[in-house]
């Protein structure tokens, strides 16, 4: 069910965000990376169905979505052998300390609070992907 | 920071926020404070949240600290902290007028001292609401034994819900599904539907199936009063059902009492909370409100939308692809029969070929139909949107006004053009306050009468053919005929003779002409200087029309009726005197011919009978000021709009059309009875006739019917 390994030097990036606006935010953050092909999911269930399809080497994810949540989303990916190793951060609003703390437990890599600075976003980004 | 693409798309999704979090309010309102839908709670909760993420995002400080102290209260009343009560709902209401007027400030890049003002104030009031009891000190959750590592994934609303449920001793279980990554969501969602009437779903946790990469499954905890059994028997094929707690949930402590309701002082000594207030106290146990009167938000602000956005259904865009394919497809059998053609020497070209081509145009004709269609449908939007906007505003006016009034709404999924369902919300903010203003009475003055003490005001709308039928009824006082006679004539509006041969119905109708108002005195609620001729020339503007009924003492109704669309419609095209005009069709109710010795005179105007019903004749030459044949005999082209009959001469009939209808601009705008232009096949632009105004110019009592020159 995995895709075959990327033939396309493009590095494949996930955003999962259910708020339209945000998640352009996101997207243009990253599109100033050249080599980083955007993909969205604009819930955990999206997210779940768009993962296999994919070979990504990062995902970008909100905690508070409808169906199923942010930590359930990192508790799936961290917990699942093709995924495991691939840096996932986590972009949500402050002031939820505690879905925060849970979300680092579970093995998120970067917890950027909103309102974020595109720039860090970026920045991160390419530190992970090694650029 | 962002960029004004992505400034107007953070206009929209914040004010469809806002449009979620007050349809939802007014749910959660109406149910009362009987255990909330924890859905419902989470759902408002989530959307403040969200308000508060994109507002900080786009530098909105103001927004997003309001929307920072709803989401606290609304976390609050969601893990069961804050209870639900008139007090906390009025806040949030008046929080998300607030929101939508800065929201409209933000989208002109304005940012006033006043709504900042009126921000800092609710935020203070939120908070004051939020503060409620603290949480349980001994957590539930720690006796009952639940797998830490499920218990990692909860947040900490998931985390509550578990934790109500525990208290309230039902039984908790783990539904464990395997489903193909192919269909996962359907079937998970048929699984959902099952228990949820058994219970609640409180979380779904994805894991994934070692060794096994076409499948996934989910854990959903669940908690239910129902014996295992038919909990059991509700799951389907491939669920396993299991025990989440590892310790019986009877060795548990009984459940604490419930709170006590709790009744706290307001920290502003509301004098006049009671103001002899008649209207019915809502379903909450009613704590003193005194939000109202803190900051009333102007009533005045426009109710429209702020963005020209539609959100629509993919299915309708699936539909338009198709039909673009299948034009595509057409296209390509064409360009064949073309190459065919061209390869052919000599002069004629076989007759199978012009056949093939036929055929072609004709599918060609039938696509066109279906994606015109399509895209009308993608432009259409249900009412709900304005209606909840109105009831919301409707609520806050009837306190406000101290009158006894229950409103009704029906049909908000009747849909409309989006472009209309915009410009209507305006008048019919009107045309409410009008009602709960003039038409509802105190319940005093309603008990003397033999009505009942509460009044009621409705706002309907159905389907009726191509039209949409709208109403706003009360049974209230009735329009005063006498004082209306009186004012018309007060105001030189008409004379008193033709008041005399009026008709009651035209009578109640002069409340529409610019300049009248019946009322003594200028009331807080109703707009200033805004009339019911406004909102009848924003009707007209619509091609809609507007009619009242109304009884002394028993009520009145307006009764709006509007095209489903503005965009394209179906015209009869005329001609009058060697030029071209389009009249919409659905204004047209038949056409006759009309012998020129059949025509009467009264009152110095030309009327016809047509079956027994007299109507003016209007010949268009006239109107447009164009020269006129001397004829024996008249087409007449005979329009109606709600009532009204109007018989149109004309030269000659030229056929169906569908046009496009395109305003005027320059100073061709304000040619009166012309709605716009069209474009015809040939290039040539024909006025398209507006029948409404139309109407209003020439069946004005003192309408004069000189020559205007244009078309």
């Amino acid at each position: 069910m995995l895709a075959s390994p990327a033939v396309s030097t493009l590095r494949k990036v996930l955003i999962v965000e259910d708020s339209g606006a945000t998640r352009e935010l996101l997207r243009s953050a990253l599109e100033t990376i050249e080599v980083v092909e955007v993909h969205m999911a604009v819930s955990g269930f999206d997210a779940l169905k768009v993962l296999p399809r994919h070979r990504f080497e990062l995902i970008i994810t909100d905690i508070n979505m409808p169906d199923i949540n942010g930590l359930e989303l990192i508790n799936f990916v961290k917990k699942n052998p093709h995924y495991r190793d691939t840096p996932l951060f986590v972009v949500t609003t402050e002031g939820r300390e505690q879905d925060r703390d849970r979300g680092l437990q579970l093995g998120a890599n970067e917890y950027v609070v909103k309102p974020f600075d595109p720039a860090r976003i970026s920045e991160l980004v390419r530190r992970y992907l090694k650029l | 920071m962002a960029a004004p693409r992505a400034l107007t798309e953070f206009i929209a999704e914040a004010n469809e926020i806002l449009e979620v979090l007050g349809r939802e309010l007014l749910v959660l309102e109406e149910a009362g404070a009987s255990d909330p839908d924890p859905d419902r709670l989470n759902a408002v909760f989530r959307a403040a949240h969200s308000l508060k993420g994109l507002a900080s995002m786009f530098g909105l400080e103001t927004i997003a600290r309001l929307a920072h102290r709803a989401e606290d209260l609304l976390d609050a009343l969601r893990l069961g902290k804050t209870p639900l009560n008139q007090q906390l709902v009025d806040a949030l209401s008046q929080t998300i007028d607030v929101l939508q007027i800065m929201l409209g400030e933000a989208s002109r890049g304005e940012d006033s001292a006043e709504s900042r003002e009126q921000a800092e104030i609710l935020g203070a009031e939120l908070q004051r609401v939020a503060l409620g009891t603290p949480g349980d000190a001994i957590d539930v959750l720690d006796q009952v034994g639940i797998d830490p590592q499920v218990r990692a994934v909860f947040t900490e609303f998931e985390e509550h819900r578990l934790r109500e449920n525990v208290k309230k001793g039902v039984g908790l279980w783990k539904v464990r599904a395997v489903f193909s990554l192919d269909d996962f969501d359907t079937r998970l969602s048929q699984l959902n539907g099952r228990l949820k009437p058994l219970g609640e779903v409180i979380s779904t946790l994805p894991s994934s199936q070692p060794g096994d990469d076409s499948s996934i499954a989910f854990d959903l905890i669940f908690g239910s009063a129902r014996p295992e059994a038919e909990v059991e028997a509700s799951l389907t094929e491939g669920a396993v059902l299991s025990p989440l707690t590892s310790q019986p949930l009877a060795a548990l402590p009984p459940p604490p009492p419930p709170p006590a309701p709790k009744r706290r002082v307001p920290a502003w000594d509301d004098v006049s909370s009671g103001t002899g207030s008649a209207f019915a106290p809502g379903p909450f146990p009613s704590a003193p409100s005194t939000v109202m009167r803190i900051a009333p938000a102007p009533v005045e602000t426009s109710l429209r939308s702020l963005t020209n956005t539609v959100r629509v259904d993919i299915g309708r865009l699936d539909g338009l692809m198709n039909s673009i394919g299948e034009l595509l497809l057409i296209r390509s059998n064409i360009e064949r029969i073309a190459e065919a053609a061209r390869q052919v020497a000599g002069p004629s070209l076989p007759k199978l070929w012009g056949q093939e081509l036929q055929r072609e145009a004709r599918a060609l004709e039938r696509r066109l139909d279906e994606l015109q269609k399509g895209v009308l449908d993608v432009r259409m939007v249900p009412l709900g949107q304005v209606f909840d906007k109105l009831a919301r505003l409707m609520r806050r006016l009837v306190r406000e006004s101290g009158k006894d009034v229950m409103f009704e709404v029906s049909g908000g999924d009747v849909e409309l053009d989006k472009l209309i369902v915009e410009e209507l919300s305006d008048p019919l903010m009107h045309l409410l306050r009008n009602a709960l203003d003039h038409g509802a009475e105190r319940p005093e003055e309603r008990l003397k009468q033999g009505k009942a003490g509460r009044a009621t005001i409705g706002l309907f709308a159905r389907q009726q053919g191509n039209h949409v039928i709208i109403e706003v009824r009360d049974d209230g006082a009735g329009l005063d005929e006498a004082r209306i006679r009186e004012v018309a004539v007060d105001r030189g509006i008409v004379t008193r003779e033709q008041t005399e041969e009026m008709e009651r119905r035209d009578l109640l109708n002069l409340v529409f002409q610019a300049g009248f108002s019946t009322r003594r005195d200028v009331s807080e609620l109703s707009g200033r200087g805004v009339g019911l001729d406004v909102v009848k020339t924003n009707l007209q503007r619509l091609s809609g029309l507007i009619d009242i009924t109304s009884r002394r003492h028993e009520g009145t109704t307006f009764t709006l009726t509007l095209p489903l669309t503005l965009a394209i419609i179906r015209a009869l095209m005329v001609a009058v005197s060697g030029r071209t005009y389009a009249i919409p069709l659905n204004a047209v109710l038949e056409i006759v011919s009309v012998k020129t010795g059949e025509l009467r005179t009264i009152e110095r105007r030309e009327v016809i009978e047509v079956r027994g019903q007299t109507m003016p004749f209007i010949r268009l030459a006239r109107v447009f000021g164009l020269p006129e044949e001397q004829r024996a005999m008249h087409y007449v082209v005979i329009v109606g709009l709600a009532q009204q009959r109007l018989g149109l001469a004309i030269d000659e009939l030229i056929g169906q059309q569908d046009i496009v209808t395109k305003p005027l601009s320059g100073r061709l705008r304000d040619i009166p009875g012309v709605s716009g232009a069209t474009e015809l096949g040939d290039r040539r632009a024909v006025l398209v006739l507006d029948i409404g105004a139309l109407m209003e110019e020439l069946l004005r009592p003192q309408a004069s019917l000189e020559p205007r020159t244009a078309g």
